[in-house]
């Protein structure tokens, strides 16, 4: 099927201090698997064109990306209708392998903040100390009251991860924390 | 509030992020296990004044669980160490030692 | 008379005028004014009534540490009580009213208290209202009610309006406090490279120094505070927050911080408050000193001020607090007040020195002014109500039973030493030791608060830490210290040189005079705020409390909103005078967070009205909302518990959905469920450890319904496990139960079971689920075409998937209500589509759409139980009847060994029954089964409860299930319930499966 999909929250976007909108549907496979091994990471740069990341780092090849997300467990992101395919491919690339694939592109919802006030946007909601991270680097953290992703991309573009259930919280808050006239001037 | 290191993604953040888990290296007792056993298993605790190992989970981050050796009165943290070992290992015994040198050793 | 001086002021702008009402009168002041600077300034000296005795009080101090300056701020949705007069900064429009008086501030009817102190002694409430009982509900407690307390709540229906934040921050180091010594602290740490945040909880740099009279390197204090501010803000490493209290220091090196940005500029469209959760590699307390009152009788009469804060009020703000000044003092820094008062032409009578002599420089420079100085004196009492008319003088060390002098006098200046602001040294567990010289508790170095490294991670310099001059290079040491100890070379070089002029020693005086007798000590006012006196704490040692926490207690000393700022080390003395004992065996009270209130908005911050909590949502919400769903809370998601339609209620929209799924056709969003797939080579072992029955043995294709108990061998979950392949498994957990059961899962695999070979992801947000579910179920779904739905290509039990219609489906052949049904699973993305598709296709079958309740009353009807109604976390699956779902052949599970305890095969323990009332009424939820007689401490013996009860439109009667003691065996037999009052529904006992026994419905 490929009419009538929706993101978790179709256009959303908000001008605040910084921009933010919804980044609508957005593909992405959970592997979990032993990182070490190497038909692991040949699989994964044939099918992605990526190398693997390093330990809270995001590797980037066009369209395709891979994020780490734990010591046994990378997020592939891939266009959305690219996801059901290469679940299929890096399937059986992995078949002799300890490996676990699951399509969850429709599990989250995306927020694309852009401007170089985003540290302080997100320093209002996550406990994190945001002079540590520079573009290519994931942070998996709270905001607020729910689990999120942070995933660097450039020096004024951050996305947000969240599962789709809590995306309207997670546009509230974003809005909420990047309301004009509320800039804490904590990075600069 | 706690900063505790989370030995599996290597971030270092705050109580929050974590979630507590009770105490380390328990010793499970199934089916056919002697009473006194399967009653230490599942309810008798040290809960100790001083130092103390203990269940983390990174709940909000990498989701996985560690442990952690940490004085219960002054909140000094040793070390944090993966959860998979039934023992604290040797060389957070060792740090124990050096700030404790009274601690009588994990028992 | 308290007046407006014609020239000076340092921290007003004469040019810009603000007008302001106090309890509607209108009133003016000057930009940079705090509201006590303008009050003051328009004579307005009597500001609220006391605490118990409702005495009028006036501004006693100029800084957070006021306890009578409280006022009732803003109107209607804002108003906010007990905010300081001393700490509200002036704007335009500001509204303030007086607190605790009745019926006006100028007459309080229960000002008699105060001619009765006697009555109201420590212990008051708990001796004087014990009896009659019945007289505390109707008599004493209104009569307290409106006695007693501060200011008023606002109403309860305000809202606030105003904006609040938090953030999180870190730093290296963290100095709290920006006078002279905060600053120099930063800029030492700064200059070593150290990420620095420099807190100051006034709208100004630079503390006391200037007032003070403080040089640095010859030039004035305000020249060096401009040019170090200056420098610090230029530097990127650097955070300067004006207007930011430290509110507490917590483990580990996490503070709080209270950021006020906008309540002087209250139009502002900035958050009002911001709460800073700082987390600092080290931590520095600048945080100055607080002068101490002197107990004499009359100590609270409006224009009795400390020194420094008549000093304060004269070069601040140029506000005389009065024409005629006496200064009382035991040590020489009061005499700076007396000298300033004197340079700006206010009439100063005398300085009453406790001391023998005063020969040091400061008392010689007053002298020289041609000021009197009395000394071995002090002052027996203060005359005046609600304004000081007058003192008299006796000598120090007499009972006070005559006066040596009298003075004509509107105001007085009284300082009692200085005491070190430790607060936030001591929040996290830091040690005080006393100080005899200065008669206070300062820092024990030696004895920090620790951190996570066991090291000690706060430090304390100027004023805070005793230092009462000289403070530069205390405080360049403590930036120095502690930028080396966050991983720092210190390469600054030596601080600029401050000089005042020096002071002889004070001596303690915690009575004056010494010897007072009884009817001055009942005037000495200890604990303003809360209205404690030196009788008080000397009749709470008489009565036998000897532990100082224990006397706080008793006699509310330092328990007001102000914490004893004031009061703290003078109770302290007079307790060991008291006692017997020097002031440090005594020791001090705890000392808490917050320094001073803040507000529940910057407590609260962003989580409010829409993000009060997260609340989840299914992919078909939008949907739900636009058609009339009613919602239920099931842990953060919000289901429809059904959906009205117009002039329907509850009930009927209930009934007509629970028929409408038994005759026609219906859909559930039952998207929340959980879905967590299992797989790896070892899935099979660790399903079958996970659930009660044998998981292992499915095929794939095919569905089971499986339980899970934890460790003690208690119903945990529930739910249907289909097997995806050889290696997989996707088990379906209730909704509210999926996170936990993920969690469970991980810990199992993580902690225990670590080479086993099984991965689980949480796939529950992936989908949306949707159950079709009625006669006519398959029937719709053939219309979508594209997959084989009938019963022999998908019996009941199993699953398969495929194109339906257009979507990507899985499609289960499973059951929760007892009719045909197929619960479908759809990606989220495509979710709302493909209700919107069946809701379309199925318009001529009459499909509706159903909400949990109607889900309830059908499984309730089938017998099915439901984890939360049918357990509680005590339940274990035999009570439930679910034997045939506990595997014998399997050594082990979860909960196995907990299952093999003594009690769990008790014949008695409550089992599942299905309960029919005789008068086919419904049973109340939760009601208990009663049986005659009462047990051994004379309460009704039970012997069941209700656990699910619903009016079945199905049957039209009540149904219900519930625990009864030997359950299944007692079918036929009568049960009595109770219900409210003393009513008694008699009901039988049934089998809990009212509705197709034998599954013919569901077998189509």
């Amino acid at each position: 099927m490929s009419e009538n999909l929706t993101s978790a929250l179709p256009n959303a976007e908000f001008a605040g201090f910084v921009a933010l909108r919804e980044a609508g549907l957005q593909g992405m496979i959970t592997l979990r698997g032993d990182l070490g091994s190497k038909a692991l990471s040949k699989a994964l740069s044939e099918a992605t064109g990526c190398a693997l990341p390093a330990q809270r780092k995001i590797t980037t090849k066009g369209d395709h990306a891979l994020a780490w997300m734990s010591p046994d467990e990378l997020l592939i992101l891939c266009p959305h209708d690219k996801a059901p395919k290469l679940v299929v491919t890096l399937s059986k690339a992995l078949s002799g392998e300890f490996a676990t694939l699951a399509n969850v592109s429709d599990a989250r919802a995306v927020f694309q903040i852009s401007g170089p006030g985003w540290r302080d946007a997100l320093a209002k909601i996550s406990p994190v100390d945001f002079s540590t991270l520079a573009p290519g680097d994931l942070r998996r953290t709270r905001a607020a009251q729910v689990a999120a992703a942070i995933l660097v991309d450039g020096p004024e573009e951050v996305r947000v991860i969240c599962f789709r259930s809590v995306a309207q919280y997670m546009f509230d808050l974003l809005k909420t924390a990047t309301a004009p006239g509320s800039e804490p001037m904590l990075y600069r | 509030m706690l900063l505790l290191t989370c030995p599996c993604c290597g971030v270092t953040a705050e109580e929050t992020e974590f979630a507590p888990g009770g105490e380390a290296h328990l010793k499970r007792f199934g089916p056919g296990s002697a009473d006194e056993d399967y009653e230490s298993y599942m309810f008798n605790r040290k809960n100790p004044r001083g130092v103390h190992f203990e269940r983390w989970r990174h709940a909000y981050g990498c989701g996985k669980w560690f442990l952690a050796a940490r004085d219960t009165i002054t909140l000094e943290v040793f070390g944090t160490y993966p959860a998979q070992t039934t023992e604290p290992p040797a060389e957070i015994v060792e740090k124990i030692k050096d700030r404790r040198p009274d601690w009588e050793g994990y028992a | 008379m308290s007046h407006r001086l014609a020239q000076g002021g340092r921290l007003i702008d004469r040019s810009t005028p603000r007008e302001f009402t106090f309890n509607g009168k209108h009133m003016s002041g000057f930009a940079g004014d705090t509201l006590a600077a303008s009050l003051l300034a328009n004579d307005q000296t009597l500001l609220g009534r006391s605490f118990k005795y409702h005495r009028p009080r006036g501004v006693v101090a100029a800084g957070a540490e006021e306890p009578n300056a409280l006022v009732g701020l803003g109107k209607g949705d804002r108003f906010e009580p007990n905010q300081r007069a001393t700490t509200t900064e002036l704007f335009d429009g500001l509204v303030a009213e007086s607190q605790n008086h009745w019926p006006s501030l100028d007459f309080d009817v229960l000002a008699l208290n105060n001619l009765v102190p006697q009555f109201l002694t420590a212990g008051f409430y708990y001796k004087t209202f014990l009896q009659p009982r019945a007289f505390w509900k109707h008599v004493y407690e209104p009569i307290i009610r409106r006695s007693a307390g501060l200011g008023k709540a606002p109403s309860e229906k305000a809202r606030d309006p105003d904006r609040y934040e938090q953030i999180y921050g870190f730093c290296d180091v963290l100095v709290i406090g920006g006078g002279i010594a905060g600053l120099q602290a930063a800029l030492t740490a700064a200059q070593a490279g150290a990420r620095v945040a420099l807190w100051e909880q006034t709208a100004h740099w630079g503390g006391r120094a200037p007032v003070d009279d403080v040089e640095i390197d010859g030039k004035p204090a305000d020249d060096w505070i401009k040019a170090t501010v200056e420098t610090l803000d230029s530097m990127e490493n650097v955070q300067l927050r004006l207007r930011c209290m430290g509110v507490g220091v917590h483990d580990h090196g996490y503070v709080l911080g209270y950021e006020r940005l906008t309540d002087h500029t209250p139009d502002s469209d900035a958050p009002r408050h911001r709460l800073w959760r700082m987390r600092a590699g080290q931590i520095i307390t600048a945080t100055g000193a607080i002068e101490r009152p002197l107990s004499f009788a009359g100590n609270d009469v409006p224009g009795v001020m400390l020194a420094s804060a008549m000093r304060d009020y004269v070069v601040n703000y140029a506000v005389a607090p009065g024409r005629d000044v006496v200064v009382v003092t035991n040590n020489d820094d009061a005499y700076r007040t007396a000298i300033a008062l004197r340079k700006a032409g206010i009439g100063v009578l005398a300085v009453v020195d406790a001391r023998a002599e005063a020969t040091g420089a400061l008392p010689e420079a007053a002298r020289e002014q041609g000021i009197r100085v009395l000394t071995g004196k002090g002052i027996r009492k203060v005359k005046g109500g609600k304004r000081v008319t007058g003192v008299e003088i006796c000598r120090i060390d007499s009972k006070g039973t005559a006066h040596t002098e009298v003075f004509s006098c509107d105001a007085v200046a009284m300082s009692g030493g200085w005491s070190p602001v430790v607060h936030l040294w001591s929040h996290c567990g830091g040690k005080l030791t006393w100080d005899e010289a200065g008669s206070y508790f300062r820092p024990d170095p030696d004895r920090p608060p620790l951190g996570h490294d066991g090291k000690g991670f706060v430090r304390i310099c100027g004023a805070a830490d005793g230092e009462m001059g000289g403070v530069l290079v205390n405080a360049h040491d403590a930036g120095k210290n502690a930028a080396e100890a966050a991983g720092f070379k210190s390469k600054s070089k030596k601080p600029a040189q401050d000089s005042v002029t020096p002071e002889a020693p004070m001596e303690p005086v915690w009575m004056m005079p010494r010897k007072a007798e009884y009817d001055l000590r009942m005037k000495m006012w200890l604990d303003f705020q809360n209205d404690v006196k030196v009788s008080d704490v000397q009749l709470a040692a008489r009565e036998g409390y000897q532990s100082v926490e224990h006397t706080k207690r008793y006699t509310t000393l330092g328990m007001a909103t102000d914490q004893g700022k004031l009061s703290n080390i003078n109770g302290l003395a007079i307790l060991s005078d008291a006692l017997g004992q020097p002031i440090p065996a005594t020791g001090t009270t705890t000392f808490r967070p917050p320094y001073t209130p803040i507000s529940i908005g910057a407590i609260a911050g962003e989580a409010r009205g829409p993000i009060f909590q997260p609340l989840r949502r299914s992919p078909l919400h939008d949907w739900h909302a636009a058609n009339g769903a009613d919602w239920e809370p099931v842990g953060q998601w919000r289901r429809p518990y059904t959906y009205r339609r117009a002039g329907e209620t509850r009930d009927q929209a209930v009934n007509r959905e629970v028929k409408n799924a038994r005759e026609n056709v219906a859909l559930l969003d039952a998207s929340t469920l959980g879905k967590i797939l299992v797989a790896g080579p070892d899935a099979g072992r660790f399903m079958d450890m996970l659930y009660t029955n044998m998981m292992s043995s499915l095929k794939p294709g095919k569905c089971r319904y499986g339980l899970m108990c934890n460790e003690n061998g208690f119903l945990m979950d529930d739910g249907v496990v289909a097997r995806i392949d050889e290696q997989s498994f996707l088990v379906h957990t209730t909704s509210g139960g999926a996170d936990h059961v993920h969690g469970w899962m991980e810990d199992w695999l993580q902690c225990e079971w670590w080479d086993w070979k099984v991965h689980t992801v949480n796939l529950t947000e992936q989908f949306a689920q949707i159950a079709v579910v009625g006669p006519k179920a398959r029937a719709l779904l053939d219309r979508l075409g594209g997959m084989d739905l009938s019963p022999e290509a998908l019996p009941f039990m199993e699953w398969c998937e495929g194109q339906l219609g257009s979507f990507d489906a899985r499609v289960f052949r499973i059951s929760f209500s007892g009719e045909l049904s197929f619960e479908i699973a759809v990606p989220a993305s495509q979710g709302r589509a493909f209700w919107d598709r069946l809701m379309q296709e199925g318009a001529d079958m009459g499909i509706m759409p159903y909400g949990t309740e109607a889900l309830h009353i059908l499984r309730a009807e089938k017998g099915f139980i439901m984890i939360g109604d049918e357990t509680d976390g005590t339940v274990i699956p035999q009570d439930l009847g679910l034997n045939w779902a506990i595997s014998k052949k399997k050594e082990d599970f979860l909960g196995k060994r907990g299952m093999e305890r003594e009690a769990m095969t008790d014949p008695l323990r409550w089992k599942l029954v299905g309960l029919e009332t005789l008068d086919g009424s419904v049973l109340p939820h939760g009601a208990l089964a009663v049986r005659p007689g009462k047990n051994a401490n004379g309460q009704t013996i039970t012997e069941g409860r209700v656990t699910s009860t619903y009016y079945s439109a199905t049957l039209g009667r009540g149904i219900a299930m519930g625990l009864v003691e030997r359950g299944p065996e007692r079918t036929g037999e009568e049960l009595v319930f109770a219900g409210e009052g003393d009513k008694r529904i008699k009901t039988r006992i049934v089998d809990p499966v009212i509705y197709d026994k034998e599954g013919a419905k569901q077998n189509v």
